[in-house]
């Protein structure tokens, strides 16, 4: 069996493959319990040096065991193997190490570690940056980030929405006894903890806790929240995130411990909850020491040594050397003796190590060595070696001779750091403790408190009690109890701890700067020599040192370097830690898969597709659909064997020289009623409604407040105080949103009311020189003729033997009715005008024929020739605008401002392409001297641009600088692949200028 | 996710519902033609941006779609109070 398992540790057998190799671990074991209990020391490879790096924590914490799980549409990168839990078939590789993590290629570059100091990236690899590429490529390959599966996911994530009284987040010692504080006020309580079982610390406990061991204790009390019909434990669930007003995430793992080819249901599920209190008990990560060399595989958390035995099993070694700064460390050796491996020594930083579990450890025979530091490990693949000498009691100098102890396994502590990141999510700025050494939570900023080790207090008595207080608390301030503590304090035996010695860097008999590299960041390889050669460069602000050195940046988020990288900082500017600050931690606390993120609006859910009533027909005669907004609206109807530019061309004859039929139900449409309809509407465009009889439609266009065009359309008066205004199929949201701001901020004494009735309607638009007879064969209740239903006028009447609206206006130039009819009949109509047609060859046609048409004519569309900064008289449209009304409609004074007074204004004007073939893009910049070197003034831009197969040229419609002053100069097209198109300033309208064809009998 | 009450429906909604309307308590110009290029654009694009307390309009989109008020501390992103258009604040900043 495994080397490092111990004998005492039994169960289920599971296979699993780690880098190709087979191996067996036990059931409740984790990826990296099972790879120490086989002996793997070589987990990865750093990022810079690729250095050899071994298992070093044993939670989120773990900077170096970054892994690879599975192959295939399911895998996952950049996990941690502490945090994996073991299944059946497991497979898994190092993120870190082409080819292979024992034969690295990077190693070569790793033997010039003295070639890559901080600020290596930015220096070498920018510079030239043509070679940027290059570098990338292989740097990538080289220092490995995992690989994103190149298949679609093949799972189903969820969302869930959940409101409750008290969020606890940790189910250690603190969180457990808050949440049964607060459940039993009858508070609706949500408990989270990020691993498979609750417990925490107490997990790998030898404490006894009310007289039985403490996993027990746990037991007991989880089944006593269990019983709680107001408590949901959520196991496996890591809170990721706080924001605003007590709005947390939780990414709860459903199935990724059953494998994940064997995934059943919702993998993973993204709980949104809304909390009135939250109570963190989130815990402390054990803080590193920092020695030459503390990288090398076999140099561990005490406390992850200690988890590792005590939980799972597994010594991660044979002969373990001890070194601390304080007194939890020496549980460690306690655990460790148990095992019956040996222990070399315990070295204290401290000059004379005293108090209760020192002497408890001295008493088993265990060499306490007090007042020395352990200054560095020695080995290559695995600790063979350490070097141990007296240090001052300020831990800044070596003072006398260094010794060699032989070892396997250090395991190391600098005492713990509170886990503030979820309340620094809030925007609470933690606050450096001396005390603790350590940054505490900062003043709360929303409804939260911190208990236990997340707030600085590490022992078990300590802890229990923040936490009950803080779940009885927390449920009082939502309406449940009165905020005292009911159960009675668990006894604990606790040792009286001595204070710990703050210290960050463990000096060595050579300065940092020459010293064997004292790693502070494990994963992005930054030193203690690295930082302080950052703040000889000039850097001061902790921000700039971990941009300039990646302190803090790879996946683990700095979670053990941070403070240590601070210090070290700190005292290289001479400051205090306090001075030099913190950083803000910001979510995600873990990595966070994007599949939870985005649940089940993925594909057809991701966003919604609005079909008009006539889609069906659409697509059984082979459209091509375009998007539009939310819409799909027929770009062009295909016939066998055309081309995109055939069916155009075909479509756009058919209208020019008969007819054609466009489904245009998607234009916004926004029924206005009141009787101070018509004054409102009038104060909304830019011309006037007031005199707008019933049965009259008129053309207009909005402004925003700074005169520039943001929508156009035509609003029809239906009758007495009753209007419709059309929209542009993307504006109506927009639009009905303005008209609303208006009415209800600036003008609530105005009677008027506004109804979206977009989709009440279907609208089909038949156009052609022979529009009027094909309604005419469908529609016999109408007065067809010019003289009685002229331009710009609507009637109401019965077509294909549905009541509808019919108007005559025009978006083609040619004679056009549109007919309305409530959108249920949409599909009645479209075929039933469809068989009038067919006399006429009518012709179906899409949006593209749609565009080539009204550009032919000089029609703008809103959004495309503008642009959010063209007004009316830049697009050429004075006579659109009321200059005589009596109210100063909206935008009206910003057009006598002095820049949309200006001279030289882009101005909307017709391009025509001296080679007529040739088809502008749109968007080229337009330019007056196409022999002007780069960079070039540029004069303006194509807006719109089409081959018209009608006129027999290319037409483009353009904003030139003064361009209306332009009539009959060639400017200049240069484009991207290196030609450039001469075109002549022309009108915008290109077709029937005088505007005859629309009034043909 | 800021969770905000509608006066108008009387709820705590989510954030995902509304859309910010800007500042609020923006008297549009009886006369904008009455005033200076100057005068006007302190109208049109000057705002007080104000660090602490702001009173600003918010549009209860996916609900009631009317317009409210609502007083927020920008530094905390604390909503203090909502009220209805054509109402006053009752929490003022000491300075604007
Ligand atoms: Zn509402």
């Amino acid at each position: 069996m495994s080397q490092n398992r111990l004998a005492s540790h039994t169960g289920a057998v599971i296979d699993f493959t780690f880098n190709g190799k087979s191996y067996q671990g036990i059931a409740g074991d984790t990826l990296a319990s099972a790879l120490l209990a086989n002996g793997v020391d070589v987990v990865g490879r750093s990022f810079k040096y690729s250095r050899p790096r071994g298992i070093f924590g044993h939670g989120a914490e773990e900077p170096n065991a970054i892994i690879q799980l599975g192959s295939g549409a399911s895998t996952v990168p950049n996990l941690k193997a502490t945090q994996v839990e073991l299944y059946q078939g497991l497979e898994a590789s190092s993120v870190n190490g082409w080819p292979s993590v024992n034969f690295d290629v990077m190693a070569i570059v790793g033997a010039f570690g003295r070639l890559m100091p901080p600020g290596f990236y930015y220096k070498t690899f920018m510079y030239p940056k043509k070679l940027w590429m290059t570098y990338e490529h292989f740097i990538r390959k080289a220092a490995g980030l995992g690989t994103a599966p190149v298949e679609a996911d093949p799972d189903t994530y969820d969302k869930l929405n959940q409101h409750c009284d008290v969020l606890v987040v940790g189910a250690g010692p603190a969180g457990l006894v808050a949440a049964r504080e607060a459940a039993r006020t009858g508070a609706r309580v949500i408990i989270a903890d990020e691993q498979s079982e609750f417990g925490g610390s107490l997990l790998a406990s030898q404490q006894t806790m009310d007289g039985v061991m403490a996993p027990r204790w746990v037991a007991s009390l989880v089944a006593e929240l269990v019983a709680y019909k107001n408590v949901q434990l959520l196991p496996r669930s890591t809170v990721f995130g706080y924001y605003d007003h007590n709005f947390l995430t939780i990414l709860e793992r459903r199935t990724d411990h059953l494998g994940l080819s064997s995934a059943q249901g919702t993998r993973q599920r993204l709980h949104r909850v809304r909390a009135v209190q939250v109570v963190l008990a989130t815990g402390a990560f054990e803080r590193p020491l920092v020695f030459a060399h503390n990288d090398i595989p076999g140099v561990m958390l005490a406390s992850s040594v200690s988890t590792y035995i005590n939980r799972y099993g597994v010594a991660p070694g044979k002969k373990l050397l001890l070194f601390t700064t304080n007194d939890s460390a020496y549980q460690t050796a306690l655990d460790w003796q148990q095992t019956g491996r040996q222990i070399i020594a315990v070295v204290d930083t401290r000059s004379n190590p005293s108090g209760d579990i020192v002497a408890a450890v001295k008493l088993r025979g265990i060499e306490v060595i007090g007042g020395h530091g352990l200054i560095e490990a020695q080995g290559n693949k695995r600790v063979k070696r350490a070097l141990i000498a007296p240090i001052n009691a300020s831990g800044t100098q070596v003072t006398g001779p260094v010794r060699r102890l032989n070892c396997d396994l250090i395991a190391c502590s600098g005492g713990w750091s509170p886990a503030v990141h979820l309340s620094s999510h809030t925007g609470a700025k933690p606050v450096w403790d001396e005390s603790i050494v350590g940054f505490r939570p900062g003043e709360s900023k929303q409804q939260e408190r911190s208990a236990g080790a997340c707030r600085g207090t590490f022992d078990l008595t300590g802890c229990l009690a923040e936490g009950a207080s803080a779940g009885a608390v927390a449920a009082s301030l939502c309406g449940h109890g009165d905020g005292s503590v009911q159960f009675p304090a668990c006894a604990v035996e606790d040792y009286i701890e001595q204070p710990q010695q703050a210290l960050f860097l463990v000096p060595h008999t050579s300065a940092t700067s020459r010293a064997p590299s004292q790693f502070v960041d494990f994963q992005l390889d930054v030193s203690a020599g690295g930082i302080e050669l950052a703040v000889r460069e000039g850097f001061e602000s902790v921000e700039h040192v971990k941009r300039y050195t990646a302190l803090g940046f790879g996946t683990d988020q700095g979670k053990l370097g941070n403070i240590n990288g601070m210090a070290i900082l700190a005292n290289a500017l001479d400051q205090t830690i306090a001075e030099t600050g913190t950083t803000i931690f910001r979510p995600s606390y873990t990595p966070t898969t994007f599949g939870a993120i985005a649940g089940r609006d993925v594909k057809a859910l991701f966003d919604p597709e609005r079909y008009t009533a006539m889609h069906r027909w659409h697509v059984e005669h082979g459209a091509e659909f375009e998007n539009v907004g939310q819409w799909k609206r027929p770009w062009y109807f295909p016939q066998q064997g055309e081309t995109m530019n055939d069916a155009v061309n075909r479509e756009c004859l058919a209208v020019r020289n008969s007819v054609g039929m466009l489904d245009a139900s998607t234009l916004g449409k926004i029924d206005i009623q009141g009787p101070d309809a018509a004054e409102f509407i009038t104060r909304i465009y830019t011309n006037s409604y007031l005199k707008l009889a019933p049965g009259k439609c008129r053309y207009g266009v909005m402004l925003k407040e700074d005169g520039m065009i943001f929508d156009d359309g035509v609003c029809a008066c239906l009758g007495d105080n009753h209007y419709l205004m059309f929209t542009t199929t993307g504006g109506a949201a927009g639009v009905l949103a303005w008209l609303e701001i208006w009415q209800q901020t600036e003008w609530p004494e105005l009677q008027v009311y506004f109804t979206s009735v977009t989709d009440h309607w279907a609208t089909a638009t038949v156009t052609g020189p022979n529009a009027r007879r094909v309604i005419a064969k469908v529609c016999q209740d109408i007065d067809l003729s010019n003289e009685a239903f002229s331009f710009m006028d609507w009637r109401d009447g019965t077509v294909a033997g549905v009541k509808a609206r019919v108007f005559r206006i025009s978006f083609t130039g040619e004679l056009s009715y549109e007919v309305n009819v409530p959108a249920h009949y949409g599909r009645h109509i479209w075929q039933a005008l469809i068989e009038a047609g067919e006399e006429f060859s009518m012709t179906p046609y899409g949006t593209e024929t749609m565009h080539v048409l009204r550009a032919e004519k000089g029609f703008i569309i809103v959004g495309q020739d503008t642009d959010g900064s063209m007004t009316p008289a830049d697009m050429n449209m004075d006579w659109v605008v009321g200059n005589k009304k009596t109210f100063s409609f909206i935008g009206k004074r910003s057009l006598q401002r002095s820049d949309t007074l200006r001279e030289n204004r882009k101005q909307f004007v017709g391009l025509k392409t001296v080679d007529g073939q040739a088809v502008l893009p749109e968007g080229a910049q337009v330019v007056f001297d196409a022999k002007q070197k780069i960079p070039m003034s540029m004069q303006g831009h194509v807006t719109s641009s089409y081959y018209s197969a009608y006129l027999g040229h290319s037409i483009a419609l353009a904003v030139v600088k003064g361009g209306l002053g332009r009539m009959g100069q060639v400017v200049h097209c240069p484009l991207a692949d290196g030609r450039i198109i001469a075109a002549e300033i022309v009108s915008s309208v290109f077709y029937d200028p005088k505007g005859e064809r629309h009034h043909v009998e | 996710m800021l969770l905000i009450h509608c006066p108008h429906c009387q709820e705590n909604r989510d954030e995902e519902e509304f859309s910010y309307g800007g500042e609020a308590h923006i008297v549009r110009p009886l006369e904008p033609e009455a005033l200076n290029d100057q005068a006007w654009a302190d109208y049109l694009f000057f705002r007080t941006n104000s660090r602490g307390i702001h009173h600003e309009m918010w549009y209860h989109a996916m609900g009631c779609r009317r317009y409210f008020n609502a007083t927020r501390n920008t530094l905390t992103y604390e909503i203090l109070e909502t009220y209805k258009t054509g109402t006053q604040p009752t929490i003022v900043g000491a300075s604007a």
